[in-house]
Order: C-alpha cells, then sequence, then structure tokens
C-alpha cells in the first residue's frame, strides 16, 4: 500500500503495549480503587459432593469490619442459573448451576457463602467463622464408573450422569464411506485408549471483579477475555436489562480459555453490589483459582483405527467421553464436538465416526483450555499414526504422508465435512527435517540402542493442522450454539489526523495493540505511532464476540479491513472534491489522493487533510456528511487451518525415566504474518503449554474428590528452565478465505506439541516393549512402563497397547 | 491469600528474641527469611499470634573461620552461602546443594539457618548438614547449647528446639579438599526434592578413603546412608565399585509417597541417585 515506507504488515515491530506493562504501569482489575469499595470473600465446600444440612453465619456477620453475609439461601431467588450457550443436542440435560450453593454441593470449591467486608482482611477472617454442616453424598469421579448401570449421581434429578450424546458419521453425513465396514475389511487394525488428563488453565492474573452500582449502569470490571459476552449473558441471566449494565476488561494478564466465562463469581459480585448499593471487588487467591476456576481437557478417547498394510489409513473410529465436571459452564458440551471436525487432521480418511458422551461427576466443570477440543484430538491421531508406523514397521513421517492432503488437493474437503482452504504439509514436513537434523538423528537412535545406552533416544512428530478463527456464524448455528461467530470493528478518524481503532475482539496479552497498529498503518497510510487501538469496554467498543479461539486475527482484523475500506471509500469524495476531480480519478496510494497518472509530484491530498477538512465541512461535497468514521462487522465463510509439521526429540533416562527434551523443531504455516515477533511469541507459549500437558500438569483428585494438586507446589507448570530452546520456522501458504491470507496462531503450538512430545516418549523406549505411556510422562510412569515392558517381554504391559508383534529386530520404528 | 492476624516483632539482639519467645510460649512463631513461613501463614495452615523476625540481627548473618570449623550465622542467605569463599573451600557440599534450592528470588530471601529450622525433608540444606556433621548453636533462656545435625532432626518439620530457642550458627567442619555433589531429582526446575543424594568423599590415590552421604526426603528426617559410606570405604573410585555400594542406599530408608514416586521408585532413585552422586563427586 504505501510506495514510500516499508509496509507495516510483516515487521517485526516491538509491542506497543510492552513498555507500560513492563514498567507496571498496568490496571489489573484488582489494582483499581473505588470510593468506599468494599470487599467480598467466598468460602468454598471442602465436600464433593454433600447436602448442605445448616450454614451458622451469626459469629461472622458479627465480626469487625463485616457488612453482610449471604448464603446460598439469601441470594436464590435472584441467581439464576449460570448460563451455558452451547446445548449440543436437543435432549441435552443440563442442571441448574448456582453461583452459590443453596442446598447442596456438587464438588470441592464451590461456593457455599459469601462475606462482605470493609477490607479484604476482615472479609478472610470472617470466612473462618462461618460454620456449614455437610451431609456427606457418594462423590462420582470416574468416568466409565459414572456412565455405567446403576452408577451414584452427581445430580439425582436428571436420573442419569450423561449429559448428551454428539455423534457425526461419515455414512451419515454424506461426507464419507461407513467406518465399520472399514474395520471388517482392516488388514491393520490399532486400538488404543488414551486419557487426556484434567488440566488448569492457570493464567497469570488471577480473576478479579469489581462492580459498581451507583452510576445510572451497573458498571463491572472483570478479568475476563469475553467482555460483550459477559455483558449479554449477565442481562440474560439477572434480568438487568443489557442497557443498564457496562463491562470493561481493563488490562487482563492471560485467559488461555480460562476467562472465556461467565462465573459464579462474577455474578455474585454483582448480585452482592447490587444488593449493598456500594462498589464491592472480589479477587481470588491462586488456590482458589486453581480449585475452582474452570479447568480443561479431561477425556477418556477410545480409538480405533483400520489401514492396508501399506499404510493408507481405510477408516478411523472414535468414542469419547468427556468429564464435563459437576455442572455445564459456558460452552463446556461444545468443547469435545469442536474435536470432532479434526481427528482426521491433514489425512484423506474415507470413512470416520465420532461419538462423544458428555459426563457429569463431582469435579470442578471443564470448559475451553487453549486449543478446547483440537488438541485432544490431534493428540489422539498423531499418536494412532505413530502406531500405525511402529506396527508396520516403516518410518512415521512416511506413513502420514501416505495419506496426508498434497498441496496440489487444495481445496479439500474432510471426511468430517470442512473445507481446507490452503496448506502445504510436504513443505512444512520438509522444512522441519532439514532444520532437525531427522536422518543424523535417526542415527544416533540407532547407535544407542545398539550399545544399549541408559539414556535413549527419541524421536516424535506431529503434523497437525487446527480448525480455528471462530467462526462462521452459519456453522456455528448448525452446531446448535448461542451466538454467531462475527466481529466488529469501528475506525475513528481525529480532526488532527490521527487514528483510533476500536475493536470488539478483547485482548488479554496477544497484542492486538500493535498487529491492529501495523494493518490500519498500511490501510489508510498513516504511521504506526498514530493509531491507538481501543478495546474491552463496552461503551467504547459496543459490539463485539470477543477473543478465544485464534479468532482476533482472522475475523477480528478482517472487520477492521472493512471498516478501513468504508473510511476510504468516504475520504475519496471529499479528496475528489479538495482536487476538483471527479471520485472516478481519484486514487489513494501511501496516504494521498491523487488524480490517477498525475504523477507523483501531482498535487495531492493526505488522508490527514481530508480529516481535517471533514472536521471543519466549510466545503464538504453536496451530500456528503462530515465524518469519515465507518464500522464494520465480518462474519467468515470458513475457519481459519493453520498447520504445521513439530518434531521433537528427547532423552530418556532409562534408569530414572526423567524425560528431557532435546531439541525441538517447529515449522508452522499460519499464512501471512502480520508482526512475526508476535507469531513467534504465540508459538513459543504455546509449545510450553502443549509440553507441559506431555510432561508437566495434571489435576489429581483423591478418592473424595478433594483436589491435590491445589498449589503451583503439586500443580508443575514449567518454567523455561524445564524447556528447550525452540527452533521455530515457517512456511507461507496464504489463505484463500480472508484477504490479509492470515491464518490463526494462537493455539496451533498447544495442539501440535503434545502428541510431538509423547511420541518422542515412546519412541525412546519403545524397544524395550513400551508402546504407550499416560500423560503426563512423569519419571515414574516412564520407569514403570519401562519396567513392565521388560518384564512382558514380547506381550503387552498394563499401560502398554497392542502391536508389538510386528516391531521388527532392529527396534520397532526407524 | 490473607493471613489470620498476628503481632509482630523485630528484636536487635538475640537475648530480646529469647525473652520474647520465652513469655509468648506456644504463640510465637520466628521468622526468618519467610520462604517456608509465609506460604503457611497465608493459607492459614498456621495462624501463630506473634511473629518474631530475625532480620535484624547482624550477628546471625555471615560466615567465619573458626580453626578446624567454618562458622554460617544462621540468617546468611542461601545467595550469600553459594557464593561465601570460605563455604565453597571448605564445606563445598552445602555450597552445591544451596545452589540447587528453589530460584533466585528465594534464594535472596531464604536462609540457611532458617531452612534447617523449619526441617522440611525435603529441603536441600539438611541432609549436606547432617552428612558433614555440622553441628547447630542454638540459643534460649538457659544459654546456648550445640546440638549435633543427627541429634537436630527429630520428625517431619520438626527438631529438638526447645520453644523458646532459635538457631544462632551453624558450625561445619572443615573437609577441606574433599570432593563432593549433591544430586537432586526433582520434575521441574524449582520444585523440591523428590529425592537427592549429598556426598562428600575423600580419596587418595584413587581409592575412597572416607565418604559421606546424606539423603534427602528419604524419611522424615534427613539420613545417612551408613552402609554405603562403609562399603565405599577403601574402594577403588571407580563406577563399578560406587554402584555397588550405592545398592545399600535405600537400606533403612521410610520415605512419604506421593504422586512423584511411591516407594519402590523412591528407594530405586536413592540408589541410582547415590550412585551418582558419589561418581560425580570424585569424577568416575
Amino acid at each position: 500500500m504505501t510506495a514510500t515506507v516499508e509496509p507495516e504488515i510483516g515487521r517485526a515491530r516491538l509491542r506497543k503495549e510492552d513498555a507500560r506493562l513492563i514498567a507496571g504501569r498496568t490496571r489489573w482489575t484488582d489494582n483499581l480503587t473505588l470510593p468506599g469499595l468494599l470487599h467480598m470473600a467466598i468460602l468454598r465446600s471442602p465436600m464433593a459432593h454433600a447436602r448442605i444440612t445448616a450454614i451458622d453465619v451469626t459469629v461472622a456477620r458479627k465480626m469487625s469490619g463485616v457488612l453482610a453475609v449471604f448464603t446460598g439461601a439469601d441470594l436464590a431467588d435472584e441467581q439464576g442459573s449460570l448460563p451455558c450457550a452451547w446445548p449440543i443436542t436437543e435432549d441435552m440435560k443440563s442442571p441448574s448451576a448456582p453461583s452459590v450453593a443453596v442446598d447442596r454441593v456438587n464438588f470441592a470449591g464451590e461456593a457455599v457463602a459469601v462475606v462482605v467486608a470493609r477490607s479484604a482482611y476482615e472479609a478472610a477472617d470472617a470466612l473462618e467463622a462461618i460454620d456449614v454442616d455437610y451431609d456427606e453424598l457418594p462423590v462420582v469421579l470416574d468416568m466409565e464408573a459414572a456412565v455405567a448401570e446403576g452408577a451414584d449421581l452427581v445430580h439425582e434429578d436428571l436420573g442419569t450422569n450423561t449429559s448428551a450424546t454428539w455423534v457425526f458419521d461419515s455414512a451419515e453425513a454424506g461426507t464419507g464411506s461407513d467406518v465399520e465396514q472399514a474395520i471388517a475389511e482392516a488388514e491393520v487394525l490399532i486400538e488404543r485408549t488414551y486419557r487426556q488428563q484434567r488440566l488448569i488453565p492457570a493464567f497469570m492474573e488471577p480473576r478479579s471483579v469489581v462492580v459498581d452500582p451507583t452510576g445510572e449502569q451497573f458498571t463491572m470490571w472483570s478479568a475476563t477475555q469475553v467482555p460483550h459476552i459477559l455483558r449479554v449473558m449477565l442481562a440474560m441471566t439477572l434480568s438487568v436489562p443489557e442497557h443498564k449494565v457496562r463491562v470493561i476488561a481493563p488490562d487482563v494478564g492471560g485467559g488461555f480459555g480460562g476467562k472465556l466465562q461467565v462465573t459464579p463469581e462474577e455474578v455474585l459480585t454483582f448480585l452482592v453490589a447490587r444488593r449493598m448499593g456500594k462498589a464491592v471487588k472480589y479477587t481470588e487467591t491462586r488456590s482458589e483459582s486453581i480449585l475452582a476456576a474452570h479447568h480443561g481437557r479431561d477425556q477418556l478417547q477410545k480409538l480405533t483405527l483400520a489401514a492396508r498394510r501399506d499404510g493408507t489409513v481405510t477408516g478411523l473410529k472414535v468414542e469419547l467421553l468427556a468429564d464435563m465436571g459437576a455442572y455445564l459452564r459456558l460452552v463446556s458440551p461444545g468443547v469435545p464436538i469442536l474435536g470432532a471436525f479434526m481427528f482426521n487432521a491433514i489425512y484423506k480418511f474415507p470413512a470416520y465416526r465420532f461419538v462423544c458422551t458428555n459426563v457429569f461427576t463431582n469435579k470442578t466443570p471443564t470448559d475451553a483450555y487453549r486449543g478446547a477440543g483440537r488438541p485432544e484430538a490431534t493428540f489422539a491421531i498423531e499418536r494412532l499414526m505413530d502406531e500405525l508406523a511402529a506396527e508396520l514397521g516403516v518410518d512415521p513421517i512416511e506413513v502420514r504422508e501416505r495419506n496426508w492432503i498434497r498441496h496440489e488437493e487444495f481445496p479439500f474437503t474432510t471426511v468430517a465435512g470442512l473445507t481446507y482452504d490452503s496448506g502445504n504439509y510436504e513443505a512444512a514436513t520438509a522444512k522441519a527435517k532439514e532444520l532437525f537434523g531427522y536422518d543424523a538423528l535417526r542415527a544416533e537412535q540407532r547407535e544407542r540402542r545398539e550399545r544399549g545406552d541408559s539414556v535413549q533416544l527419541g524421536i516424535g512428530t506431529s503434523t497437525f493442522t487446527e480448525m480455528c478463527g471462530l467462526a462462521p456464524s452459519r456453522v456455528l448455528g448448525s452446531l446448535s450454539y448461542g451466538a454467531g461467530g462475527w466481529e466488529h470493528a469501528a475506525i475513528r478518524m481525529l480532526p488532527t489526523g490521527k487514528v483510533e481503532v476500536v475493536t470488539g475482539s478483547s485482548p488479554h496479552g496477544q497484542g492486538h495493540e500493535t498487529a491492529w497498529s501495523q494493518i490500519v498503518a498500511d490501510q489508510l497510510g498513516v504511521p504506526f505511532e498514530d493509531v491507538e487501538v481501543l478495546h474491552g469496554d463496552t461503551q467504547s467498543s459496543h459490539k463485539g464476540m470477543d477473543t478465544y479461539g485464534s479468532r482476533s486475527l482472522t475475523v477480528g482484523a478482517m472487520a477492521v479491513v472493512r471498516a478501513a475500506d468504508k473510511v476510504k471509500a468516504k475520504a475519496a469524495k471529499v479528496a475528489a472534491h479538495m482536487l476538483e476531480a471527479s471520485e472516478g480519478d481519484v486514487e489513494f496510494e501511501a496516504g494521498a489522493f491523487r488524480v490517477r497518472g498525475a504523477g507523483a509530484t501531482a498535487k495531492s491530498v493526505s488522508i490527514q487533510d481530508v480529516a481535517l477538512a471533514v472536521f471543519a465541512a466549510h466545503d464538504l461535497p453536496d451530500g456528503v456528511e462530515p465524518n469519515l468514521d465507518s464500522e464494520a462487522t465480518f462474519d467468515p465463510e470458513n475457519f481459519s487451518y493453520p498447520h504445521g509439521t513439530h518434531l521433537c526429540a528427547v532423552e530418556v533416562d532409562t534408569e530414572t525415566g526423567r524425560v528431557d527434551v532435546r531439541s525441538y523443531v517447529a515449522v508452522d504455516d499460519v499464512g501471512k504474518v502480520v508482526n512475526p515477533l508476535i507469531v513467534e511469541g504465540q508459538v513459543h507459549g504455546g509449545l510450553a503449554q502443549g509440553i507441559a500437558q506431555a510432561l508437566f500438569e495434571e489435576a489429581v483428585h483423591d478418592e473424595s474428590g478433594t483436589l491435590l494438586t491445589g498449589t503451583f507446589a503439586d500443580y508443575l507448570v514449567p518454567s523455561a528452565a524445564d524447556l528447550p530452546t525452540f527452533t521455530t520456522d515457517r512456511t507461507e501458504t496464504p489463505a484463500t478465505s480472508n484477504v490479509l491470507g492470515v491464518k490463526g496462531v494462537g493455539e496451533a503450538g498447544t495442539i501440535a506439541s503434545t502428541p510431538a512430545v509423547v511420541n518422542a516418549v515412546v519412541d525412546a523406549v519403545r524397544h524395550l516393549g513400551v508402546s504407550d505411556i499416560q500423560m503426563p510422562c512423569t519419571p515414574m510412569r516412564v520407569w514403570q512402563a519401562i519396567r513392565t515392558g521388560q518384564t512382558d517381554a514380547g506381550g503387552l504391559g498394563n499401560e502398554a497397547g497392542g502391536g508389538l508383534g510386528s516391531i521388527d529386530s532392529s527396534g520397532g520404528a526407524r | 491469600m490473607i493471613p489470620a492476624a498476628f503481632d509482630y516483632v523485630a528484636p536487635s539482639s538475640v537475648d530480646e528474641v529469647v525473652r520474647e519467645l520465652a513469655a509468648a510460649g506456644d504463640e510465637a512463631k520466628v521468622i526468618a527469611g519467610g520462604q517456608s513461613l509465609l506460604p503457611v501463614l497465608r493459607m492459614r495452615l498456621a495462624a501463630p499470634a506473634k511473629l518474631v523476625d530475625l532480620g535484624r540481627i547482624p550477628e546471625l548473618r555471615g560466615v567465619r573461620d573458626d580453626g578446624d570449623a567454618i562458622v554460617i550465622g544462621a540468617m546468611t542467605t542461601h545467595y550469600e552461602v553459594q557464593r561465601d569463599p570460605l563455604v565453597r573451600e571448605h564445606a563445598s557440599l552445602i555450597a552445591l546443594a544451596t545452589d540447587t534450592v528453589a530460584d533466585p528470588q528465594v534464594r535472596h530471601r531464604g536462609t540457611f539457618g532458617g531452612s534447617l529450622a523449619h526441617a522440611d525433608p525435603a529441603g536441600d540444606l539438611l541432609a549436606p548438614a547432617l552428612a558433614l556433621d555440622a553441628e547447630l548453636v542454638l540459643s534460649g533462656v538457659d544459654g546456648r547449647r550445640t546440638v549435633p545435625a543427627g541429634e537436630f532432626f527429630t520428625d517431619i518439620f520438626t527438631t529438638s528446639m526447645r520453644q523458646d530457642e532459635i538457631l544462632c550458627e551453624v558450625r561445619v567442619p572443615k573437609r577441606t579438599g574433599w570432593n563432593a555433589h549433591y544430586e537432586k531429582f526433582n520434575r521441574v526446575a524449582q520444585a523440591w526434592s523428590i529425592v537427592a543424594v549429598a556426598a562428600a568423599v575423600r580419596t587418595e590415590d584413587g581409592t575412597i578413603a572416607e565418604a559421606r552421604v546424606g539423603l534427602t526426603n528419604m524419611a522424615a528426617t534427613p539420613l545417612r546412608a551408613t552402609a554405603v559410606e562403609q562399603a565405599l570405604v577403601g574402594q577403588p573410585a571407580t563406577t563399578e565399585a560406587i554402584t555397588a555400594a550405592a545398592q545399600h542406599a535405600a537400606e533403612g530408608t521410610s520415605p512419604s509417597v506421593d504422586g512423584n514416586a511411591d516407594l519402590e521408585f523412591r528407594q530405586h532413585l536413592a540408589r541410582v541417585l547415590t550412585s551418582r552422586a558419589v561418581s560425580a563427586a570424585v569424577g568416575a
């Protein structure tokens, strides 16, 4: 666009938001103070399943600084039920979801009472003075037991622990053939059960909410990813008119899906502020965040892969149990369903069937967590492709190549019914193999195996794609989602030529302010520094669908581009008038309008000149409003399909079971790139989280439903010291579904990396008789798998799957 | 995470501390670097009425040469211990173990004495202190007394210190010229030890003349792997001999069990890590 200066798109600009954030000039919700602010604290149930027989708050109410104590009984009439916006089936069972328990608790951590006090200290003290009597009920924790005949029930009134069963069948959908036939005719059958352990989003900033009821509108500040959705949902849930609610997401310190929620804490703070008529703040502790903010993953995946001996996959059957926890939160039921379209991944499977059963347990509700459904699917299929390769004794990349969509076959409609717009799996894989030194590492692996080295080398592959950029509204409608997937943007041209960009997506660490400034600078030919990005306040950004599902760039920025187009169209009329030319003769380049063909030295008017002229409005063409401001709402026609090839080398200390990631190569194809630095950051963070699932993180409950991993001493989030130096690179196959050619990148690293690491760990010890290790691959699990494999040579260990019979004498997969 | 209310005093002398503690009885708790106590208070696992801060008593801080021993002040931070030339020369095992404690922020606040007095069996400085026959100098209303490390740690989070006593300093006999290594096994870099082994070895002409091996987190208290020590003496400093001796490492251990390691795995780790610690110490 700009001829004289380097385009902003593609520049590795440092993020303009960082100087302020790094220097501590931040506006986290918890930093906010208001006159007369009251503080709320929440008493949480230590029981996973119990009847509340009595709550005595008389002592707490009399304590110093305490203004009120509310129990579920006090708020039952006004709290409504927390919203679930994704009824995946018509007969989905959804229990009433109170923000504070009224007569029974269904997970440890559920709120049972709140204290309002003059200080957070006094509120915390008063919690200890509340006396709750519980009558314990049987605890339902295991999904398989929960769906078995005669199981104890989480919600007795529902009569079942099954919330819903959702089915996709390619034969029924007409997108492919019958999987049962493929299984019956299979030359090779790989059957496995994989467990996606429960994870905790562990965002940096714990959740915090402030509600001020003293103005004409209720104003809620919240550490949320979704201020717009939150506003609508509060109106729908709490019988408060939508126009009387303003939601602000100020600086928000990460979310990873964990803040894609309408939380009990937000509702309670709202109710309490309304009752008290005063501003109220609630900020959770880290322990509360780990315990009570929604969790992620938690699936049991029963998988059957049918193939021919030449490695061609003929069918895939997926049977899932997905743990909802005790209640259905905002999009809980739909998270595993987002995976339904990704089990076939980059491959041309002819037959596919997916059945997901959503199950209630007495645990913290689950919901979106970085990748939401796609990491689970990608893990399953990428692990299976390695197992198929081992079964056939061929290289894991070779077996993938035999099945993947070739670059000349795009656009390609998959067996799950999606149409992938573009991709080049061959190019990404070739680049990854080269950067990785694939052949040399395989040689070293062979050498170490032959030598019987106590430290074995394993190589893991993950050739992934994912569907992101949520989402085409029509598709969401067909999946029974309760809203659309469009995004809104507005551009305001200020009199001095500066630009305000209002975006409906809601950044919480992604770098929108920088990326949107780069895009608008190119679109309007204004300096990067002259663009201010406004977001996260429903008053200034009145319309939006917020940030999750790697949607900001592929959906939100498209709205920005369209708004900029409208600004230019309006400006062209005025510029033509100023140039005394007809509009059709005027062209816009490098931020200036000129008569077409008049040459670079001809008279021009800059967009800033036009902005000032419009502000003055002294001499506008007839019928032209004195206004360049424009807005646009963009609804994508397709998802975004980033892809890539990730290769991981691990060293497994066979004496201790310890896994060290020796090298990690990620070649991602996210189409055109606005800011390579931001993309790099997203990939690094994504890898860290995906590797964390493979090796470190796991939410563990004891038999009574108590969360044992209640602090960061037990829930192990890795730091830089625990991770390798990543080698990242890109191939660039532009998306054809949007004008910038961009694809989503926010979740790619997380989706890709988990199977790459586990494949590497299994590969390192496969010759010792191991074909699976449950995540996270802790030293104890790895050590036990090796021992089981060794003592059970030729057969299968408890944890191991099948297929060892065909391992060749040189040690299985080469 | 807000602790229950407490009173706070920061005396400027040990005598004053001791008087405060004697007067407060069980109601008071001593705070050193606060790296273990503050989380406990914030999670309300403890709610002492009074905190007595040792942070303003200069005599409790620093390392000095005392002839055949070095003396480490209880309030010397991990950061200071790591870098102290006397520690590195005469008790390198302690410096090496301190290198593995938590992260730089914790090492700047946490103290050597606080770590020992807290007596967390997963703490990294207990086994080195035990292995090196450190002596712990305590002050109380009845004056000073010295307790050998072997008698100081009595149970999980429990020591032989009386309520009115504090740990003032730790005398560590000089083991100049010994080779040492601290082999720590954990899942992430900042975590506590699942198992760790502290080894200090003196060799003469390729033969192990003396060996001291301490085990972290293999019981409610730190342990000496005496059977290993005895098996090592007189052996050549070779991997084979060391590995053979290390097979005794789990003898007499009774570790707690958690999700990171069951009994069998912990005892296995003790043997493997002992072999590695001693081998690394002697360069085998």
